[in-house]
């Protein structure tokens, strides 16, 4: 038949239902989901930031500044890479930002939303596939982290729930994020605007450097902002120490972050028609 | 039958007051292929976006398929393909990955998807180019791709938004032939275009857009007829002579000559008759052009004989009602 022709399946086709909705939904997130992975690995910028980046932090801090920081009890390696696994992760979600901001500036959002999609998708297949990407980032932190002295000083469990707390947390990020690049005139200032609240979230907070190190105007901030309690609360699970005080902080900063930056993200995201 | 896109009275207002669509209102018959001819920033797009659910008029309606665009987006959805000026297709996929996609969005089965993204990379000459990403494409390979990424779900209704605006004259002209090929299946299509040659060539029906209404509708033949006669373009050494000229050529045509700087217009239904009659009088008068040739009708000719002013001289026309948008940026602010 000629391929252009309209034929039988193009008649009006609409979730019959909620259970029908919902397999839709799913299945378009796994479609953009696939979709955004690809993209990360073959652009290289974002192939950059999740994992060149990482491994560079890693040497700068172990082998250039490592030396000049003593960190109040054992190795400053093990007191590190708990750092670097949040400040990866909060890095690597501006590519939120970008990849949102693009797709709405080039009109592939314009595309999706004359299609007979769900239109969470869009949203959910960026974050999820941050969320995938952060998964792989923290495995490769472990291993380079396990090749410069990093040693797990507690249990695999207990390593696992740091990590489990990390990419949950990164998952609120990409939701914050996500709002800023729908709020962006274009990826490259998407990408400006991103910077300048991680910055001091990432450096002015525990990742790095003890928080009794920094002027006393600082450490208020450093102490209790979201990435040093994340930072904090890894490091208890990995190294030891009390934990569940740290636990239910990170979680409840992850969960007022996507109670708060979701529903700003969506509502931006349907008004930017 | 009843119609395929039934527009009525559309109005939509952006933001700071700007009236992107004043009334508008249209229907394209099953089938056919219909031209929105308009200068950019006239509302063309505006248009598109709400029979593709993507904006919400203001007031009026709209139909496709005999569905309600504002009260079933959703199943408007389905029932069509968009294409348009910005490809709206992602670079860091190949060809073949992204019709895929497309599919799936669809809700197509896979084995579905993979045949039919086949047949169209086929269709659409990019076999070669299926498995590579589309930063490696060209201007008009990714419009044949952003037209196939339309066509993977076989709508019945397909909207093409400046399909060719950006595209090299061979790149054009191989666009007007695939979408020529599609009309022939029977696919009802609006387009939107600049062109009136565009236009000519694809439409059936075309109406000519304006400040956000419509100020002419009809086949492009009648319309030709009525507001864009052949044009008889003369040179002349200065702008005396241009004076003289066009006092010679009244009585040469129906229409009245205008005179540009150094050169006279002339609206010439006749074409070479109406020439010949042109240059005789001219020598009698022992006037000597520098240029004397025929062209078809352009969109500025049609938009001068509706409106009385250029398609591209909209804010210099100041006179225009103070609800009529500047000419910029208006379609997609």
């Amino acid at each position: 038949m000629i391929a252009g022709a309209p034929a039988p399946e193009s008649a009006a086709r609409v979730p019959d239902g909620l259970a029908a909705r919902m397999r839709w939904a799913v299945a378009d997130t796994a479609t953009l989901t696939t979709r955004n992975l690809i993209g990360y690995v073959r652009v290289p910028e974002a192939l950059f930031f999740s994992s060149v980046q990482p491994i560079m932090f890693v040497l700068l801090f172990r082998y250039v500044f490592g030396g000049a920081i003593h960190p109040p009890h054992g190795s400053y390696v093990n007191f590190l890479i708990p750092g670097i696994f949040v400040q990866t992760v909060a890095f690597g979600s501006v590519a939120t930002s970008i990849g949102l901001a693009e797709d709405l500036h080039k009109g592939i959002v314009e595309r999706f939303r004359a299609l007979p999609m769900a239109r969470s998708a869009v949203l959910a297949g960026r974050t999820i596939a941050d969320l995938v990407r952060n998964l792989f980032v923290a495995a490769l932190i472990t291993g380079i982290g396990y090749a410069v002295g990093f040693r797990v000083q507690t249990s695999a469990a207990a390593f696992l729930a740091g990590i489990a707390i990390i990419v949950v947390f990164a998952y609120a990020l990409s939701w914050g994020f996500a709002f800023v690049g729908l709020s962006a005139p274009n990826s490259e200032t998407a990408q400006v605007m991103a910077f300048p609240l991680l910055f001091p979230l990432t450096f002015a907070s525990a990742a790095f450097v003890p928080v009794q190190t920094m002027p006393s105007w600082l450490q208020g901030f450093a102490t209790h902002q979201p990435v040093s309690v994340v930072v904090n609360t890894a490091r208890a699970l990995m190294l030891g120490g009390p934990t569940s005080t740290l636990v239910w902080q990170s979680l409840a900063w992850t969960a007022g972050i996507v109670v708060v930056l979701a529903p700003l993200a969506v509502r931006r995201y349907r008004r930017t028609a | 039958m009843p119609s395929a896109i039934e527009v009525s009275g559309l109005v939509k207002r952006f933001p700071r007051g700007v009236l992107a669509l004043d009334g508008v209102s249209f229907d394209v018959e099953r089938g056919t292929v219909f031209g929105l001819l308009g200068p950019n920033g006239a509302g063309k797009t505006t248009v598109v976006r709400i029979l593709t659910t993507i904006l919400r008029p203001d007031e009026g309606g709209a139909k496709v398929l005999g569905r309600d665009v504002v009260r079933e987006p959703e199943l408007v959805r389905s029932l069509f393909g968009l294409a348009g000026q910005y490809a709206a297709v992602d670079e860091n996929l190949t060809g073949r990955e992204n019709l895929r996609m497309v599919g799936r969005l669809n809700h197509l089965p896979r084995p579905v998807v993979a045949t039919r993204s086949k047949e169209l990379l086929d269709q659409f000459e990019l076999t070669d180019a299926a498995d590579r990403t589309l930063k490696t494409y060209s201007g008009g390979m990714r419009r044949r791709l952003d037209l196939a990424a339309a066509l993977v779900a076989r709508p019945e209704v397909l909207f093409l938004d400046e399909p060719t605006t950006g595209l090299d004259p061979p790149a054009r002209i191989g666009l007007w032939g695939v979408i020529e090929g599609l009309v022939e299946t029977g696919t009802t299509v609006l387009l939107t275009t600049q062109y009136l040659e565009e236009a000519d060539r694809l439409a059936s029906r075309v109406a000519v857009v304006d400040h956000g209404r419509v100020i002419a509708e009809g086949t492009p033949a009648a319309l030709k007829a009525d507001l864009g006669a052949t044009v008889l373009e003369v040179g002349l050494s200065d702008a005396d002579t241009a004076a003289r000229a066009a006092q010679l050529l009244e009585s040469v045509s129906a229409k009245r000559p205008r005179v540009l700087g150094n050169d006279v217009e002339l609206p010439a239904d006749g074409g070479a008759a109406v020439a010949t009659d042109a240059l005789r009088a001219l020598d009698r008068a022992g006037i000597v052009p520098l240029r004397f040739s025929l062209r078809e009708p352009s969109l500025d000719d049609v938009f001068l004989t509706l409106t009385g002013h250029a398609a591209e001289e909209r804010t210099a026309a100041s006179s225009a009602p103070s609800s009529a948008p500047s000419s910029t940026a208006r379609e997609r602010s």
